[in-house]
C-alpha cells in the first residue's frame, strides 16, 4: 500500500506591528524569505499583513520576525487539507528517544492541535485536533524528520515501504535516500572548550551534516542533517573521544557500562586507599611504639606541622569526594555517609592542627594529636568502598545472565537476501533464519521448518520443545537441531526476554516492606548521630576525667565514625536484589518486594486443579452409551454441541471428535450454563451435555446410571452426561492426567508446613480422586468460577495467608483476592504483568522454589537488618565511651573507622550467600 | 566558662535540628513543558526539592554524574517506581499526573535525598 500523498505547501497570513516605513517591508521580506524552508514571502504595507508559503512552522516565522524587533501573530493558517478529529503520521528518520520527546512537543505547540502522542516502536504519531495535515508534516518536517499521512497503522506494516529502514554508510554513498534528521550522540572523554570546538569541527566534516552542536555540560552533541549514527560516531573516534546515540542503549551495553564504571571507581578507590594508608600506617606504628604523639617541645612542634601538612594532602587527594559530598549535601540540608566521614576526620584534624599550632591553650595532658586517625579512617573508608563495589557488582550476576541471553546478530531475509543485522535493527515481520546451535533472537512465528528448541533457560524446563510450522519462538532461546525460519512477531523492548529482564530489574529495585522501617531510621539517622556526638562530647567535657578536651574530641570522632547508615540502608536492597535474581534463574518471576516478603509467609496454598495440577488437556477415556446411538454418534453430537465452547473439556471433546474424523453438525441456540455444562440444538434435536446438575435442573432421569457415573469419579475420570430430547443416552468419561511431578512438589510444600488445599469445579468425588493422588486431602469441589475467590477469602478467615495458583487467565479474581497470586505458565507466552508471582514453566516445583526463595530472602534480609541495628545499637554508645567507666575502654578512632568501612561489607557479603540458594526443583525431576 | 560550654552545645543541637528537620526550603525549577534535569553529583540530587504542577504529565531527566554505588538507582517510594541511573547517560522518567502532595526520592539507601513538592495553583 503507498501512503497517501501530501500536499508540502502552507500559506501563512501574518500581522505585524511595529512596521512604520516602507523599509521595514523589505525588511521583513528578507526575513521570512530567509526562513528554511519558505518558498515565497510578500508584505503589505498597507494593512501591516505578510504571507508566506514553505514547509515552515509559524513559530519559526514569528521568531524571524520578533529577531528584527518588531511583533507578529498569525492570522490565518491557509491550509490546504480539511481538518480531521485525528490524523496518523508516519515519521522517518527518529532515530532515537530524545526525537519523541521533540516530535511531540512541535506537534503540541501548534496552534489547533490538542494532543500528539508518538508510538516510537513504529514511529507513528497520532495528533488529534484541527491542524491540517499539511502543518502538521511541515512542522516535522521543520525538525529535519520526514513525515508521511497514513490512513491506518496497517500502512506502516508493510517493511519494505514505509517502515523505516536503518540506514547504513553503503546506503548513503549508494545513493539510497536517505532522510534529514536530527540525532543526539552522547560524547565522553570531552573536557573543555576546546574539546568542544574539536568535536564540533569533526562532526560538521562528515558529508551530509548541517549543522553540528555540543552541549558540555550534558556531554552531548545534537547533529543536523543527512548522515549515518555510524559515520557520526567514526568521526567523533576520529576525534580522539568516544560517542555514542543517546538512550539507545541496549541492556547488555548497559550493564558493560555499569561494569566499566564500576572498575574505574573501583581502581580510583584503590588508589585513594593506598595514598592514605601509606601516611596512616607509618604513623599509627609510630605512635604504637614510641607512644608519643603530643606536643611539648617546639621540635615536635614543628614535625607535628609538617605531618599535619602531609594529612591535609592526603585529605584533598584521598578523601576529596567525601569532603564536598558532604558540603553539598550540607547546602541542600540533607546530611550522609560522607557528612559523618567529613566530620569525623575533620574533627580529628582540626583539634590536631590547633595542638601544634597552639599547645599553650590547651592542659599538657591534652596536647595529643590525631592525624593517624584521620589518615586511616580516609584508607581504611575507602578500602571498605571498594570491597563493597566489588561485592555488589556479585549481586547482579543473575540479571547479567539473562541480559547475556539475548542474542547480539540475526539473520534475516531482506530484498531476497539473507544478511545478518545487529539484534536492534530487526523489525516487526521481518523473515529470520535461526540455524543448529544458534539463539532465537527475537520473539517470532515459525514459517517453514522443525527443530527442538531449549527454552530451559527462561522456564526452567529441562526438555527441549518441538518447535514446528505456526509454533511460537521466544527470544533468547537455543536452537538445537533444525534450522528454522519464522516471522519476528516481537522486537527490541517487546520480546519475552526484555519484558522478564524488565520486570526482574523492577522487582530487584522495590523494597518489600519489611525495609520501611529501616528506611525511615536511615533518613533521620546522620542528623541524630551528629546530635549524639555533640551530646557525647559535652557529658566527657561535664563529668569526664582529665583530659577533657581529648576525651571528648576523641569520643565524638568515634561517634562520628562508627556510626553506618549505610549498612542499614544496604540490608534490604542487596537481598532483594540476589533473592529476585535467584528465583528469576529457576524461572521465577517475582513482581515486587511485597510479593516476595509475602510469599515467605505463606502458610495455606489453594490449588486450581485443571492445568495447575493436571496437565489441563483433557481427553475423553471412556463413552457408555445407554440408547440406540453407539460411541461415534455420541460423540459426534457431543463434538458439534461443544464446537462453540472453549471450556477446556470441551476442547477436548471437539479434538477427540476432529481426531476421528467425524463431521461436526452446526449447532443453534447454543448456551453454556456455568458449572453446570451446555445446551443447543443440533440436527433439530434438543441437546443436554453437563454434570448431574444440568440433568436435573432439566428433569432428566439419571438414576439408573449414577451408579457408573461415579464409578467413573473414582478413577479420576469426570463423568458428562448427554441427553438428546430429554432422553438420557450416554455418559462420556474425560479425564485430565496429573502432570508427572505434581505429587513431589505438592509433597516438598507439605513438608515445608503449607497447608494444601485443591479448588476445583468438578464434581466431589473425581476431585477426590485426583486429590488422593497426588497426596492432598483437602479439596473444595463443584466450585463454580465465581466463587472461587469466595474460597480464598474463607481461608483468609481462618488467620491463615493465602496464596493462589492458578492459570491466571481463568482465575484472575481469586488470584487477586490471595495475599500472593502465582501464575503458572507452561511456555513462556504468560502474562507476566499479571500475577504476583509468575511460574514460567508448568511444573509445579517452581511454586516450591518461589516460597522456598521467598523464605530464604526474607531470613536474609532480617539478619541483615538485626546485624546492622545491632551494630549501630551496641557501637554508637560504646564509642561514645560507656565502656570508659567500668573498664576504661575508650574506642580509638581507627577502629571505628574500620568497623564502619566493614559494616557495610558485610551486609553486601551476607546478601551475596543467597547467591548459593538452590531451586529445588531440577533435582526432584532428576530422581 | 562550662556554662558558656554547654550553652554552645545545646545550641548546636537546636543548629542541627533545625538546618536538617525543621527547615523547609524554596523549591527548585518548575518545568512543565521540558522535562525537568536533575543532576545527581557529589551525594545530592540537583536540585532537590523540585516544584511541579498538580495533575500535569512530567518527565523527569535525571543525569548521574556520582559515580558511587549508592547514586546508582533512585526510588521514589510513594509511587512505587525506581529507575536505574548510568553513570553520564541522561534517563528520563515519566510521572503520571499527580495529585499535590510532597513525594520524596532517594537512593536505596536513603542518603541521597530528594522532593517533589506537587501544587494545585498553577505556576506562572
Amino acid at each position: 500500500m503507498q501512503p497517501k500523498s501530501v500536499p508540502s505547501q502552507t500559506g501563512y497570513s501574518l500581522k505585524i506591528t511595529g512596521a512604520g516605513c516602507q523599509s521595514c517591508v523589505a525588511k521583513i521580506e528578507h526575513a521570512l524569505q530567509a526562513v528554511p524552508g519558505v518558498t515565497a514571502a510578500q508584505m503589505d504595507f498597507a494593512t501591516r499583513t505578510a504571507t508566506a508559503e514553505g514547509v515552515v512552522t509559524p513559530q519559526a516565522l514569528l521568531a524571524a520576525i520578533e529577531a528584527l524587533g518588531y511583533g507578529a501573530t498569525i492570522e490565518v493558517a491557509e491550509a490546504s487539507n480539511t481538518p480531521s478529529d485525528f490524523t496518523l503520521l508516519h515519521i522517518e528518520g527518529a532515530g532515537c528517544k530524545s526525537c519523541q520527546v521533540k516530535i511531540e512537543q512541535a506537534l503540541a505547540q501548534l496552534p489547533g492541535v490538542q494532543d500528539a502522542q508518538m508510538d516510537f516502536p513504529k514511529r507513528l504519531v497520532r495528533v488529534s485536533g484541527t491542524a491540517t495535515d499539511s502543518e502538521l508534516t511541515a512542522a516535522i518536517k521543520a525538525l529535519g524528520y520526514g513525515a508521511t499521512v497514513v490512513a491506518d497503522e496497517s500502512e506502516t506494516e508493510t517493511p519494505s515501504e514505509v517502515t523505516p529502514q536503518p540506514v547504513t554508510q553503503s546506503q548513503i554513498s549508494s545513493g539510497a535516500q536517505v532522510v534529514e534528521a536530527e540525532c543526539e550522540l552522547l560524547i565522553e572523554g570531552a573536557t573543555c572548550a576546546s574539546c568542544v570546538a574539536k568535536i564540533e569541527k569533526s562532526l560538521t566534516a562528515v558529508p551530509g551534516v548541517r549543522s553540528a552542536s555540543m552541549n558540555l555540560a550534558e556531554h552531548s552533541a545534537t547533529v543536523q542533517g543527512v548522515a549515518s549514527v555510524d559515520a557520526l560516531i567514526q568521526a567523533v573516534a576520529a576525534a580522539g573521544y568516544h560517542a555514542r546515540p543517546r538512550g539507545d542503549l541496549a541492556d547488555a551495553d548497559l550493564i558493560d557500562e555499569k561494569d566499566a564504571a564500576d572498575q574505574a571507581y573501583y581502581r580510583k578507590l584503590l588508589r585513594d586507599m593506598v595514598i592514605a594508608l601509606s601516611l596512616g600506617i607509618p604513623l599509627m606504628l609510630y605512635g604504637m611504639v614510641t607512644g608519643e604523639m603530643s606536643v611539648n617541645t617546639e621540635a615536635e612542634q614543628l614535625g607535628w606541622l609538617g605531618i599535619g601538612g602531609l594529612t591535609l594532602l592526603v585529605m584533598l587527594l584521598s578523601g576529596r569526594h567525601f569532603y564536598v559530598g558532604a558540603w553539598k549535601s550540607l547546602r541542600s540540608h540533607n546530611a550522609n555517609m560522607d557528612t559523618l566521614i567529613a566530620l569525623g576526620t575533620g574533627t580529628a584534624w582540626l583539634y590536631s592542627m590547633l595542638v601544634v599550632l597552639f599547645p599553650q591553650l590547651l592542659p599538657e595532658m591534652a596536647r595529643h594529636v590525631y592525624f593517624e586517625a584521620t589518615a586511616m579512617i580516609i584508607g581504611l573508608i575507602n578500602l571498605g568502598l571498594a570491597l563493597e563495589i566489588r561485592a555488589r557488582g556479585r549481586t547482579s550476576e543473575a540479571i547479567k545472565r539473562l541480559i547475556g541471553l539475548q542474542a547480539k546478530t540475526a539473520r534475516v531475509q531482506r530484498d531476497g537476501q539473507e544478511i545478518d543485522i545487529p539484534i536492534e535493527a530487526v523489525q516487526l515481520n521481518d523473515r529470520v533464519r535461526v540455524r543448529p546451535g544458534e539463539k532465537i533472537p527475537v520473539d517470532g512465528r515459525v514459517l517453514e521448518g522443525q527443530s527442538s528448541v531449549d527454552e530451559s533457560m527462561l522456564t526452567g524446563e529441562p526438555m527441549p520443545v518441538v518447535k514446528t510450522v505456526d509454533d511460537t519462538v521466544v527470544g533468547g532461546t537455543l536452537n538445537k537441531s533444525g534450522t528454522l525460519l519464522f516471522c519476528a512477531t516481537r522486537v527490541g523492548k517487546d520480546t519475552s526476554l526484555a519484558r522478564i529482564i524488565g520486570m526482574v530489574k523492577r522487582a530487584q529495585n522495590s523494597k518489600p516492606p519489611i525495609g520501611r522501617l529501616a528506611d525511615l531510621v536511615a533518613g533521620y539517622f546522620v542528623p541524630s548521630i551528629m546530635i549524639i556526638a555533640v551530646l557525647s562530647a559535652l557529658v566527657w567535657l561535664n563529668f569526664g576525667p582529665e583530659p577533657v578536651v581529648a576525651f571528648a574530641i576523641v569520643s565524638a570522632t568515634t561517634v562520628l565514625i562508627i556510626a553506618c547508615p549505610c549498612a542499614l540502608g544496604l540490608a534490604t536492597p542487596m537481598s532483594v536484589m540476589v533473592g529476585v535474581g535467584k528465583a528469576a534463574e529457576a524461572g521465577v518471576l517475582i513482581r515486587n518486594g511485597s510479593a516476595l516478603q509475602n510469599a515467605s509467609k505463606i502458610t495455606a496454598m489453594i490449588l486450581d486443579k485443571t492445568g495447575t495440577i493436571t496437565a489441563g488437556a483433557p481427553q475423553v477415556t471412556a463413552i457408555q452409551t445407554f440408547g440406540s446411538l453407539d460411541e461415534q454418534a455420541v460423540l459426534r453430537l457431543a463434538a458439534s454441541l461443544e464446537q462453540g465452547s472453549e471450556h477446556p473439556l470441551a476442547e477436548s471433546i471437539v479434538r477427540s471428535a476432529t481426531e476421528q474424523g467425524l463431521a461436526l453438525s452446526p449447532v443453534a441456540h447454543f448456551e453454556a450454563i456455568s458449572g453446570k455444562g451446555v445446551t443447543g440444538e443440533v440436527e433439530t434435536q434438543i441437546l443436554l451435555f453437563g454434570n448431574d446438575k444440568l440433568m436435573q435442573q432439566h428433569g432428566v432421569n439419571i438414576e439408573q446410571q449414577t451408579p457408573v457415573a461415579r464409578q467413573m469419579a473414582e478413577q479420576g475420570q469426570t463423568p458428562m452426561y448427554l441427553a438428546v430430547n430429554g432422553a438420557l443416552v450416554a455418559l462420556v468419561g474425560v479425564s485430565d492426567p496429573v502432570k508427572a511431578d505434581s505429587k513431589a512438589a505438592i509433597k516438598r510444600l507439605l513438608e515445608s508446613g503449607i497447608r494444601v488445599v485443591m479448588l476445583t469445579g468438578d464434581n466431589a468425588v473425581t476431585a477426590q480422586a485426583v486429590a488422593a493422588e497426588v497426596g492432598i486431602t483437602e479439596v473444595f469441589a463443584e466450585v463454580l468460577p465465581e466463587q472461587k475467590a469466595e474460597k480464598v477469602i474463607q481461608l483468609q478467615q481462618q488467620g491463615e495467608m493465602v496464596g493462589m495458583t492458578g492459570d491466571g487467565i481463568n482465575d484472575a479474581p481469586a488470584l487477586a483476592q490471595a495475599d500472593v497470586g502465582f501464575a503458572i505458565g507452561t511456555g513462556t507466552d504468560v502474562a507476566i504483568e499479571s500475577a504476583d508471582v509468575t511460574l514460567m514453566r508448568g511444573s509445579l516445583h517452581g511454586l516450591a522454589d518461589a516460597i522456598a526463595v521467598s523464605r530464604a530472602t526474607l531470613r536474609n534480609i532480617k539478619q541483615n537488618l538485626f546485624g546492622a541495628f545491632i551494630y549501630n545499637v551496641a557501637g554508637i554508645p560504646i564509642a561514645a565511651g560507656v565502656l570508659y567507666p567500668l573498664s576504661g575502654i575508650l574506642l580509638s578512632p581507627v577502629i571505628a573507622g574500620a568497623a564502619m568501612a566493614f559494616s557495610s561489607l558485610t551486609v553486601v557479603s551476607n546478601a551475596n550467600r543467597l547467591r548459593l540458594f538452590k531451586a529445588q526443583g531440577a533435582q526432584w525431576e532428576a530422581r | 566558662m562550662m556554662l558558656w560550654v554547654n550553652v554552645a552545645g545545646v545550641l548546636l543541637i537546636a543548629l542541627i535540628i533545625w538546618w536538617f528537620w525543621m527547615y523547609k526550603g524554596g523549591a527548585g525549577s518548575a518545568s512543565v513543558s521540558g522535562p525537568v534535569t536533575i543532576t545527581v553529583v557529589d551525594g545530592v540530587y540537583q536540585p532537590s526539592h523540585i516544584q511541579l504542577p498538580a495533575n500535569t504529565e512530567t518527565r523527569l531527566l535525571f543525569l548521574r554524574k556520582d559515580p558511587s554505588p549508592c547514586a546508582s538507582v533512585v526510588v521514589f517510594d510513594q509511587l512505587d517506581l525506581s529507575q536505574e541511573l548510568p553513570l553520564n547517560e541522561p534517563v528520563e522518567i515519566a510521572l503520571k499526573p499527580l495529585p499535590p502532595g510532597r513525594y520524596s526520592f532517594a537512593c536505596q539507601m536513603h542518603m541521597y535525598q530528594g522532593e517533589l513538592i506537587v501544587e494545585a495553583a498553577a505556576q506562572g
